[in-house]
């Protein structure tokens, strides 16, 4: 069952191709407007391209979020998942793997690219990734949890980013800093550490809280 | 008392600008939320008559029409 | 131990008839906490030596940020004794309390702003704590759109009660993640209400004004949960038999 969630859901985004392809070229292009408006200047753009990039990604997830649950809602299918043998958070969970799988890591593979173009120093660049690779599935997770109470709100966008982007703070503050000290030659073992740890408990309570969401906007009349 | 006048109370030793817009703030955020409740139980009061009168209305005079009214406010 | 007393609170119509009371009192108190403290703190209660008289606005920052961040977890608490309990009381709690501590936070953020223009010489510094009340803030405003943009009420009841709860497991590491933000990007700068021990005719004045807070909360909550409970029962004969005697029916 997990395997065909999994499986499903893999095939639901390649039929909907395009909607997927736009949390990236969302995340390029914002990352992009920045030398467009600050100026093209090497030594005044390294110091905030892990900013930008972090930003970038943080409003890249925000806007595949709306996406997560959504159609399915809309389908019943979730309804037939909740009512399958199988435990509705492990399906959830499924999910937001998957989420994650299709606009989080194309956003860590690409984002070597975009600190080579906002001129990062290459100490920052290990950091950078492994940061993102850490944060991203908390964005996922965190984000599931918005995506699940907001389901039946139309154009819940706008709720959705407000409730949920004061919770990115963290990640944003580890995340952000990570490749900073990292060009000040210090190991940033701290924040990528705290990133882990949020990761780990983000992964065992969020996907909870956003089945109990999901299971509200089911039931509720 | 702290202060020798009531011109020095003001002034607050050069800060008064500071010290009265922190204290008006609080007034007014006091008032708002003050008012906010007395005019909501004001509209539920309404709501809740009307609600009443209504169902007298319904029980005096029994199928005056078959369909229901056009903006009927019964709860789900 | 005997529960009966959680389940009669539990009641709407027990705690709309006990509190038709009650509610003078938390009223008459916060009047009497908030007149005392405030004319103590602003007439009688010494200056500070470094920051002169702009340390009066200690008595309503301070309160306003402690309040703010109990109310908080007032909500975080209802929302699980509602969601677990299924107490529709503790949902109303919730919803009524929620533009309250939204509007305690923002007082909290302005006379912090406020005090930050003669003490800083600027009116907004990334201070850690004026940070993370900023945080605070767009929680408040997270959980009251999302309660006022789901249409059905026991959703909606539920949906911002699981809010409150995420928000809650989040907010003291975002406090820690700022707190550390801060302390990375600029060495520590002396805080608002650092002293290293203030005079007892200092603090007593804001030990007062910190009570006047929570009694005119409480005063509020309760104002404002009375309105919600008469509209949810409002079928009900007990609340026919209320309007009858306000005579507006």
């Amino acid at each position: 069952m997990i395997g065909r969630v999994f499986h499903y859901e893999f095939l639901q985004a390649y039929r909907r191709r395009s909607e997927l392809v736009t949390p990236v070229v969302f995340f390029v292009l914002v990352c992009s407007m920045f030398p467009l408006a600050l100026g093209s200047v090497a030594d005044l753009l390294a110091p905030l391209a892990s900013g930008v990039i972090w930003v970038a990604a943080l409003l890249a997830t925000l806007l595949s979020l709306d996406q997560m649950f959504r159609q399915d809602f809309d389908d019943g299918i979730l309804e037939q998942m909740e009512l399958s043998e199988v435990p509705f958070y492990q399906l959830v969970a499924i999910k937001i793997l998957a989420h994650w799988c299709l606009t989080g890591l194309p956003l860590v593979v690409l984002s070597p690219l975009l600190a080579m173009m906002l001129f990062m120093p290459s100490e920052s660049y290990l950091s950078l990734i492994v940061g993102l690779f850490l944060g991203t599935p908390i964005l996922s997770l965190i984000g599931a949890i918005g995506a699940a109470l907001t389901v039946k709100i139309r154009r819940g966008n706008v709720v959705l980013s407000l409730l949920i982007m004061p919770l990115y703070v963290p990640v944003l503050i580890f995340g952000a800093t990570a490749p900073v000290m990292a060009a000040q030659g210090i190991m940033p073992a701290a924040q990528l550490l705290w990133l882990a740890a949020m990761l780990v408990l983000a992964a065992t309570l969020a996907p909870l809280a956003a089945s109990l969401g999901l299971r509200i906007n089911i039931y509720g009349s | 008392m702290y202060f020798d006048s009531f011109a020095e109370f003001i002034a607050m030793g050069g800060h008064g600008l500071y010290v009265w817009m922190a204290y008006a703030a609080f007034l007014i955020i006091l008032c708002w939320n003050l008012m906010a409740p007395k005019l909501r139980r004001r509209q539920v009061l309404e709501t809740v008559a009307r609600h009443w009168r209504r169902q007298e209305l319904n029980s005096t005079k029994p199928n005056l029409e078959a369909e229901p009214l056009p903006f009927s406010d019964q709860d789900s | 131990m005997n529960w009966t007393w959680f389940h009669k609170w539990g009641s709407p119509k027990w705690f709309f008839q006990k509190t038709e009371s009650l509610i003078y009192w938390f009223g008459f108190l916060a009047l009497i906490f908030l007149v005392v403290g405030l004319v103590w703190g602003l007439a009688f209660a010494p200056e500070d030596f470094k920051q002169g008289n702009s340390f009066r606005i200690f008595y309503i920052h301070v309160p306003s940020a402690i309040l703010a961040q109990s109310i908080f977890l007032a909500m975080a608490i209802s929302a699980a004794v509602g969601l677990i309990w299924r107490m529709k009381l503790a949902h109303v709690f919730v919803e009524t309390a929620a533009p309250i501590g939204a509007s305690i936070t923002l007082l909290a953020l302005l006379t912090g702003a406020i005090w930050g223009k003669p003490t800083w010489g600027t009116w907004w510094v990334w201070d850690a704590r004026l940070t993370s009340t900023l945080i605070q803030f767009f929680l408040y405003l997270g959980i009251i759109s999302l309660h006022q943009s789901i249409e059905n009420r026991d959703t909606a009841s539920k949906a911002t009660a699981i809010a409150c709860l995420v928000g809650v497991v989040n907010l003291p590491i975002i406090k820690f993640s700022v707190n550390w933000w801060n302390t990375l990007h600029q060495p520590a700068t002396f805080t608002l209400t650092e002293s290293p021990a203030m005079a007892t005719e200092m603090w007593v004045p804001g030990l007062i004004m910190v009570l006047g807070f929570y009694m005119l909360f409480a005063y509020l909550v309760t104002l404002r949960m009375r309105s919600e409970i008469l509209e949810r029962e409002k079928g009900s004969a007990w609340v026919k038999a209320y309007l009858e005697k306000l005579n507006v029916l």
